[in-house]
Protein backbone atom coordinates (compact mmCIF):
# COMPACT_ATOMS: atom_id res chain seq x y z
CA UNK A 1 0.00 0.00 0.00
CA UNK A 2 1.27 3.51 -0.91
CA UNK A 3 1.85 6.08 1.79
CA UNK A 4 -0.07 8.19 0.93
CA UNK A 5 -3.01 6.05 0.51
CA UNK A 6 -2.08 4.81 4.32
CA UNK A 7 -2.43 8.20 5.17
CA UNK A 8 -5.90 9.24 3.47
CA UNK A 9 -6.91 5.85 5.38
CA UNK A 10 -5.66 7.21 8.46
CA UNK A 11 -7.19 10.85 8.04
CA UNK A 12 -10.82 8.96 7.14
CA UNK A 13 -10.78 6.70 10.03
CA UNK A 14 -9.46 9.30 12.21
CA UNK A 15 -12.49 11.44 11.37
CA UNK A 16 -15.25 8.93 11.72
CA UNK A 17 -14.06 7.63 15.13
CA UNK A 18 -14.12 11.56 16.33
CA UNK A 19 -17.44 11.90 15.29
CA UNK A 20 -18.56 8.51 16.64
CA UNK A 21 -16.97 10.26 19.91
CA UNK A 22 -18.52 13.25 19.44
CA UNK A 23 -21.85 11.76 19.11
CA UNK A 24 -21.14 9.46 22.69
CA UNK A 25 -20.43 12.49 24.11
CA UNK A 26 -23.05 14.64 22.91
CA UNK A 27 -25.68 12.09 24.05
CA UNK A 28 -24.01 11.51 27.57
CA UNK A 29 -24.58 15.48 28.31
CA UNK A 30 -28.19 15.48 27.06
CA UNK A 31 -29.56 18.21 28.56
CA UNK A 32 -27.06 19.44 31.14
CA UNK A 33 -26.13 21.82 28.68
CA UNK A 34 -29.12 23.74 28.96
CA UNK A 35 -28.47 27.81 29.91
CA UNK A 36 -31.78 27.32 31.90
CA UNK A 37 -34.69 25.16 32.92
CA UNK A 38 -38.48 26.17 31.78
CA UNK A 39 -41.09 26.24 34.09
CA UNK A 40 -42.38 23.06 32.76
CA UNK A 41 -38.97 21.58 33.62
CA UNK A 42 -39.48 22.68 36.96
CA UNK A 43 -42.93 21.31 37.35
CA UNK A 44 -40.97 17.95 36.22
CA UNK A 45 -38.82 18.04 39.46
CA UNK A 46 -40.06 15.94 42.64
CA UNK A 47 -37.86 19.01 44.01
CA UNK A 48 -36.84 22.18 42.75
CA UNK A 49 -32.67 22.65 42.69
CA UNK A 50 -31.32 23.47 45.79
CA UNK A 51 -28.57 25.77 44.63
CA UNK A 52 -29.18 29.05 42.44
CA UNK A 53 -30.42 28.11 39.14
CA UNK A 54 -31.17 30.10 35.94
CA UNK A 55 -34.85 30.02 34.81
CA UNK A 56 -36.16 30.90 31.55
CA UNK A 57 -39.67 31.80 29.75
CA UNK A 58 -41.40 34.31 28.33
CA UNK A 59 -42.58 37.10 30.65
CA UNK A 60 -46.33 36.80 30.98
CA UNK A 61 -48.18 39.66 29.21
CA UNK A 62 -49.67 41.39 31.96
CA UNK A 63 -47.73 40.24 34.58
CA UNK A 64 -44.75 42.92 35.33
CA UNK A 65 -45.92 45.18 38.61
CA UNK A 66 -44.09 46.38 41.05
CA UNK A 67 -44.37 46.20 44.59
CA UNK A 68 -42.54 49.41 45.35
CA UNK A 69 -40.78 51.60 43.82
CA UNK A 70 -37.63 48.46 43.28
CA UNK A 71 -39.12 45.68 43.86
CA UNK A 72 -40.59 44.08 40.88
CA UNK A 73 -42.99 40.85 40.27
CA UNK A 74 -43.86 38.96 37.21
CA UNK A 75 -44.45 35.53 35.74
CA UNK A 76 -42.38 33.51 33.34
CA UNK A 77 -44.03 31.06 31.39
CA UNK A 78 -43.72 28.42 28.66
CA UNK A 79 -47.52 28.42 27.97
CA UNK A 80 -47.94 25.53 29.66
CA UNK A 81 -46.63 26.35 33.27
CA UNK A 82 -46.10 29.21 34.67
CA UNK A 83 -43.66 30.57 37.90
CA UNK A 84 -43.85 34.40 39.41
CA UNK A 85 -40.56 35.66 40.15
CA UNK A 86 -39.85 38.58 42.71
CA UNK A 87 -37.14 40.16 41.74
CA UNK A 88 -35.12 43.25 44.32
CA UNK A 89 -33.75 45.71 41.91
CA UNK A 90 -32.03 47.97 44.86
CA UNK A 91 -29.94 44.91 45.73
CA UNK A 92 -29.18 43.55 42.57
CA UNK A 93 -29.53 46.32 39.66
CA UNK A 94 -32.10 46.95 36.88
CA UNK A 95 -33.29 44.67 34.24
CA UNK A 96 -32.14 45.38 31.11
CA UNK A 97 -33.95 47.62 28.58
CA UNK A 98 -34.91 44.65 26.70
CA UNK A 99 -36.92 42.77 29.15
CA UNK A 100 -40.37 43.26 28.30
CA UNK A 101 -43.98 41.47 28.59
CA UNK A 102 -43.81 39.06 26.18
CA UNK A 103 -40.41 38.58 25.37
CA UNK A 104 -37.78 35.68 26.63
CA UNK A 105 -36.20 36.46 29.77
CA UNK A 106 -33.75 34.57 32.11
CA UNK A 107 -33.61 34.86 35.37
CA UNK A 108 -31.29 33.47 38.37
CA UNK A 109 -31.64 32.50 41.88
CA UNK A 110 -33.01 30.22 43.74
CA UNK A 111 -36.75 28.93 44.68
CA UNK A 112 -38.42 30.49 47.57
CA UNK A 113 -40.65 28.48 50.11
CA UNK A 114 -44.03 29.91 48.62
CA UNK A 115 -43.08 28.59 44.94
CA UNK A 116 -42.20 32.46 44.10
CA UNK A 117 -38.69 32.27 42.23
CA UNK A 118 -36.55 34.71 43.81
CA UNK A 119 -34.11 36.28 41.47
CA UNK A 120 -30.33 37.97 42.09
CA UNK A 121 -30.63 38.49 38.39
CA UNK A 122 -32.71 38.93 35.76
CA UNK A 123 -31.23 38.90 32.01
CA UNK A 124 -33.06 39.59 28.79
CA UNK A 125 -33.25 37.23 25.73
CA UNK A 126 -33.62 38.76 22.28
CA UNK A 127 -35.08 36.30 19.10
CA UNK A 128 -33.77 35.31 15.98
CA UNK A 129 -36.28 38.47 14.63
CA UNK A 130 -35.12 41.50 13.41
CA UNK A 131 -36.99 44.22 11.57
CA UNK A 132 -37.14 47.87 11.59
CA UNK A 133 -39.74 49.26 13.90
CA UNK A 134 -42.47 50.63 11.10
CA UNK A 135 -42.62 46.71 10.21
CA UNK A 136 -43.16 45.65 14.01
CA UNK A 137 -45.67 48.60 14.28
CA UNK A 138 -47.81 47.28 10.57
CA UNK A 139 -47.95 43.54 11.94
CA UNK A 140 -48.82 45.04 15.40
CA UNK A 141 -51.75 46.58 13.69
CA UNK A 142 -52.78 43.52 11.27
CA UNK A 143 -52.65 41.24 14.39
CA UNK A 144 -50.15 39.19 13.29
CA UNK A 145 -47.00 40.43 15.16
CA UNK A 146 -45.65 36.94 17.04
CA UNK A 147 -44.53 36.34 20.51
CA UNK A 148 -41.00 35.06 20.24
CA UNK A 149 -41.24 31.17 21.64
CA UNK A 150 -39.05 30.83 24.81
CA UNK A 151 -35.76 28.63 23.05
CA UNK B 1 15.54 17.27 -1.13
CA UNK B 2 16.65 20.15 -2.91
CA UNK B 3 14.77 23.14 -2.27
CA UNK B 4 13.41 24.12 -5.78
CA UNK B 5 11.10 21.77 -7.55
CA UNK B 6 9.41 21.41 -4.33
CA UNK B 7 8.26 24.86 -4.97
CA UNK B 8 7.64 24.49 -8.36
CA UNK B 9 3.80 24.70 -8.20
CA UNK B 10 4.10 27.66 -5.16
CA UNK B 11 6.26 29.80 -8.65
CA UNK B 12 2.56 28.60 -10.18
CA UNK B 13 0.53 30.21 -7.58
CA UNK B 14 2.46 33.24 -7.15
CA UNK B 15 1.57 33.94 -10.62
CA UNK B 16 -2.09 33.33 -10.26
CA UNK B 17 -2.08 35.15 -6.94
CA UNK B 18 -0.42 38.54 -8.84
CA UNK B 19 -3.13 38.45 -10.85
CA UNK B 20 -6.21 37.66 -8.09
CA UNK B 21 -4.44 40.37 -5.65
CA UNK B 22 -5.33 43.79 -6.96
CA UNK B 23 -8.82 42.63 -7.88
CA UNK B 24 -9.60 41.58 -4.06
CA UNK B 25 -7.93 44.23 -2.69
CA UNK B 26 -10.03 47.11 -4.89
CA UNK B 27 -13.42 44.73 -3.50
CA UNK B 28 -12.46 44.41 0.07
CA UNK B 29 -12.32 48.32 0.12
CA UNK B 30 -15.92 49.24 -2.00
CA UNK B 31 -17.08 46.59 0.01
CA UNK B 32 -16.33 47.92 3.04
CA UNK B 33 -17.39 51.15 2.20
CA UNK B 34 -20.80 50.13 0.83
CA UNK B 35 -21.35 47.74 3.79
CA UNK B 36 -20.01 50.20 6.41
CA UNK B 37 -22.40 52.58 5.12
CA UNK B 38 -25.25 50.93 4.97
CA UNK B 39 -24.50 49.20 8.41
CA UNK B 40 -24.09 52.11 10.13
CA UNK B 41 -26.22 54.87 8.20
CA UNK B 42 -28.05 53.41 5.42
CA UNK B 43 -30.27 50.58 7.55
CA UNK B 44 -32.98 51.03 9.71
CA UNK B 45 -32.78 50.38 13.31
CA UNK B 46 -34.26 47.56 14.99
CA UNK B 47 -37.78 47.81 16.68
CA UNK B 48 -36.41 46.32 19.67
CA UNK B 49 -32.34 46.38 19.61
CA UNK B 50 -32.51 50.38 18.46
CA UNK B 51 -29.14 51.38 17.00
CA UNK B 52 -27.47 48.71 19.10
CA UNK B 53 -28.46 46.60 15.91
CA UNK B 54 -25.78 47.70 13.89
CA UNK B 55 -23.64 46.09 15.75
CA UNK B 56 -24.44 42.88 14.16
CA UNK B 57 -23.14 43.79 10.96
CA UNK B 58 -19.91 43.56 12.41
CA UNK B 59 -20.20 40.30 14.58
CA UNK B 60 -22.13 37.85 12.29
CA UNK B 61 -20.13 38.20 9.40
CA UNK B 62 -17.15 37.72 11.78
CA UNK B 63 -18.38 34.77 13.47
CA UNK B 64 -19.20 33.27 10.37
CA UNK B 65 -15.32 33.88 9.21
CA UNK B 66 -14.49 32.67 12.43
CA UNK B 67 -15.95 29.30 11.41
CA UNK B 68 -15.61 28.91 7.17
CA UNK B 69 -12.05 29.98 8.10
CA UNK B 70 -11.76 26.97 10.52
CA UNK B 71 -12.57 24.60 8.13
CA UNK B 72 -10.65 25.79 4.84
CA UNK B 73 -8.08 25.39 6.99
CA UNK B 74 -8.43 21.92 8.05
CA UNK B 75 -9.32 20.83 4.90
CA UNK B 76 -5.87 22.47 3.87
CA UNK B 77 -4.29 20.77 6.79
CA UNK B 78 -5.66 17.37 5.71
CA UNK B 79 -4.43 17.80 2.26
CA UNK B 80 -1.05 18.66 3.64
CA UNK B 81 -1.52 15.60 5.63
CA UNK B 82 -2.14 13.25 2.65
CA UNK B 83 -0.60 14.60 -0.05
CA UNK B 84 2.43 15.97 1.62
CA UNK B 85 2.11 19.33 -0.07
CA UNK B 86 4.24 22.50 0.96
CA UNK B 87 1.55 24.78 -0.67
CA UNK B 88 -1.25 23.61 1.10
CA UNK B 89 0.75 23.41 5.00
CA UNK B 90 1.35 27.04 3.99
CA UNK B 91 -1.97 27.85 3.33
CA UNK B 92 -3.31 25.99 6.58
CA UNK B 93 -0.67 28.05 8.59
CA UNK B 94 -1.95 31.12 7.54
CA UNK B 95 -5.41 30.49 7.76
CA UNK B 96 -4.95 30.66 11.89
CA UNK B 97 -4.28 33.97 12.51
CA UNK B 98 -6.60 35.47 10.38
CA UNK B 99 -9.58 32.84 11.29
CA UNK B 100 -8.34 33.77 15.22
CA UNK B 101 -8.55 37.36 14.38
CA UNK B 102 -12.43 36.98 13.40
CA UNK B 103 -12.82 34.94 16.27
CA UNK B 104 -11.86 37.54 18.61
CA UNK B 105 -13.68 39.77 16.85
CA UNK B 106 -16.92 37.76 17.01
CA UNK B 107 -16.53 37.90 20.91
CA UNK B 108 -15.35 41.26 21.66
CA UNK B 109 -19.07 42.44 19.27
CA UNK B 110 -21.02 39.85 20.82
CA UNK B 111 -20.17 41.25 25.00
CA UNK B 112 -20.37 44.65 23.46
CA UNK B 113 -24.09 43.60 22.28
CA UNK B 114 -24.46 41.22 25.49
CA UNK B 115 -23.80 44.03 27.80
CA UNK B 116 -26.67 46.59 26.49
CA UNK B 117 -29.31 43.72 25.15
CA UNK B 118 -28.87 40.71 27.60
CA UNK B 119 -27.79 42.88 30.67
CA UNK B 120 -24.22 40.69 30.29
CA UNK B 121 -21.12 40.73 28.64
CA UNK B 122 -20.23 36.62 29.47
CA UNK B 123 -22.41 33.67 30.33
CA UNK B 124 -20.07 30.61 30.79
CA UNK B 125 -23.30 28.28 30.79
CA UNK B 126 -24.55 29.59 27.18
CA UNK B 127 -23.01 26.57 25.05
CA UNK B 128 -22.78 28.98 21.90
CA UNK B 129 -20.45 31.47 23.81
CA UNK B 130 -18.80 28.75 25.45
CA UNK B 131 -18.08 26.41 22.41
CA UNK B 132 -16.87 30.09 20.83
CA UNK B 133 -14.81 30.60 22.88
CA UNK B 134 -13.00 26.60 22.34
CA UNK B 135 -12.76 27.80 18.92
CA UNK B 136 -10.45 30.74 19.59
CA UNK B 137 -8.13 28.64 22.16
CA UNK B 138 -8.29 25.79 19.22
CA UNK B 139 -6.84 28.75 16.50
CA UNK B 140 -4.56 30.06 19.43
CA UNK B 141 -3.11 25.85 20.27
CA UNK B 142 -3.01 25.63 16.56
CA UNK B 143 -0.52 28.60 15.89
CA UNK B 144 1.15 27.73 19.21
CA UNK B 145 2.04 24.17 17.91
CA UNK B 146 3.43 25.24 14.67
CA UNK B 147 6.22 27.51 17.00
CA UNK B 148 7.01 24.06 18.87
CA UNK B 149 8.70 22.10 16.30
CA UNK B 150 11.85 23.11 14.75
CA UNK B 151 11.52 20.77 11.39
CA UNK B 152 8.23 22.69 9.19
CA UNK B 153 7.06 18.79 8.13
CA UNK B 154 6.80 17.91 11.62
CA UNK B 155 4.96 20.89 12.68
CA UNK B 156 2.56 21.18 10.00
CA UNK B 157 1.69 17.05 10.48
CA UNK B 158 0.81 17.76 14.27
CA UNK B 159 -1.16 21.16 13.36
CA UNK B 160 -3.10 19.44 10.84
CA UNK B 161 -4.18 16.72 13.49
CA UNK B 162 -5.21 19.47 15.24
CA UNK B 163 -7.01 21.22 13.37
CA UNK B 164 -8.60 17.95 11.94
CA UNK B 165 -9.56 16.80 15.12
CA UNK B 166 -11.18 20.26 16.20
CA UNK B 167 -13.48 20.09 13.31
CA UNK B 168 -15.88 18.13 15.69
CA UNK B 169 -16.23 22.25 17.12
CA UNK B 170 -17.41 23.83 13.86
CA UNK B 171 -20.92 21.19 13.82
CA UNK B 172 -21.62 21.92 17.74
CA UNK B 173 -20.92 25.93 17.67
CA UNK B 174 -23.28 25.76 14.68
CA UNK B 175 -26.15 23.90 16.03
CA UNK B 176 -25.77 24.51 19.92
CA UNK B 177 -28.63 26.99 19.60
CA UNK B 178 -30.63 24.23 18.50
CA UNK B 179 -29.75 21.08 20.37
CA UNK B 180 -29.84 23.39 23.51
CA UNK B 181 -31.57 25.82 25.52
CA UNK B 182 -29.23 29.32 25.55
CA UNK B 183 -29.23 32.78 25.96
CA UNK B 184 -27.36 32.81 22.48
CA UNK B 185 -30.61 33.28 19.85
CA UNK B 186 -31.08 30.85 17.34
CA UNK B 187 -29.97 31.29 13.83
CA UNK B 188 -31.78 34.11 11.97
CA UNK B 189 -30.32 33.59 8.44
CA UNK B 190 -29.14 30.26 7.43
CA UNK B 191 -32.12 28.41 8.80
CA UNK B 192 -35.40 26.59 7.29
CA UNK B 193 -38.14 28.34 6.70
CA UNK B 194 -35.99 31.32 5.40
CA UNK B 195 -34.27 33.94 7.07
CA UNK B 196 -36.09 36.40 10.16
CA UNK B 197 -33.93 39.37 9.43
CA UNK B 198 -36.04 42.37 7.23
CA UNK B 199 -34.59 42.71 4.08
CA UNK B 200 -33.49 46.27 4.99
CA UNK B 201 -30.79 44.59 6.87
CA UNK B 202 -30.10 41.21 5.53
CA UNK B 203 -28.72 43.26 2.29
CA UNK B 204 -26.19 45.29 4.48
CA UNK B 205 -25.33 41.92 6.38
CA UNK B 206 -24.74 40.16 3.06
CA UNK B 207 -22.62 43.03 1.51
CA UNK B 208 -20.67 42.81 4.64
CA UNK B 209 -20.01 39.38 4.86
CA UNK B 210 -18.37 39.63 0.93
CA UNK B 211 -16.57 42.56 2.17
CA UNK B 212 -15.02 40.26 4.88
CA UNK B 213 -14.82 37.28 2.10
CA UNK B 214 -12.85 39.69 0.20
CA UNK B 215 -10.69 40.69 2.91
CA UNK B 216 -10.09 37.28 3.80
CA UNK B 217 -8.67 36.14 0.31
CA UNK B 218 -6.13 39.29 -0.05
CA UNK B 219 -4.93 38.76 3.70
CA UNK B 220 -4.39 35.15 2.56
CA UNK B 221 -2.53 35.75 -0.42
CA UNK B 222 -0.46 38.07 0.90
CA UNK B 223 0.30 35.97 3.57
CA UNK B 224 0.97 32.77 1.19
CA UNK B 225 2.78 35.03 -0.88
CA UNK B 226 5.01 36.39 1.94
CA UNK B 227 5.64 33.01 3.12
CA UNK B 228 6.47 31.78 -0.09
CA UNK B 229 8.64 34.50 -0.72
CA UNK B 230 10.56 33.87 2.41
CA UNK B 231 10.85 30.04 1.95
CA UNK B 232 12.81 31.22 -1.62
CA UNK B 233 15.12 33.78 -0.48
CA UNK B 234 16.08 30.88 2.46
CA UNK B 235 16.58 27.98 -0.54
CA UNK B 236 18.64 30.62 -2.60
CA UNK B 237 20.61 31.42 -0.41
CA UNK B 238 21.68 27.24 0.96
CA UNK B 239 22.56 27.07 -2.98
CA UNK B 240 24.76 30.07 -2.63
CA UNK B 241 26.32 28.61 0.79
CA UNK B 242 26.93 25.38 -1.12
CA UNK B 243 28.34 26.82 -4.25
Amino acid sequence: MKRKTQRMIFVGAGLAILAIAGALAFFAMGDNVRFFYSPGDLRKMTSPPDVSFHLGGLVKPGSVHKDNEMVMRFVLTDGASDVPVVFDQTAHGLVPDLFAEGQGAVAEGRMGADGTFVATRVLAKHDEKYMPPEVADALKRSGEWQRGAPQ
Amino acid sequence: MSGWHRFANPTRFSRLSARILPWALALTIVLFAAGLYLALVGSPPDARQKDTVRIMYIHVPAAWMALSTYVLMAIFSGMGFIWKHPLADIAAKNCAPVGAGFTLLALITGALWGAPMWGTWWEWGDARLTSFLILFFLYLGYIALWQVFEDPEKAARAAAILALVGLINIPVIHFSVQWWNTLHQPASVFRRGGPTIDPAMLWPLFIMLAAFEAYFVSVLLLRIRAEVAEWRVRALQMMQAEA
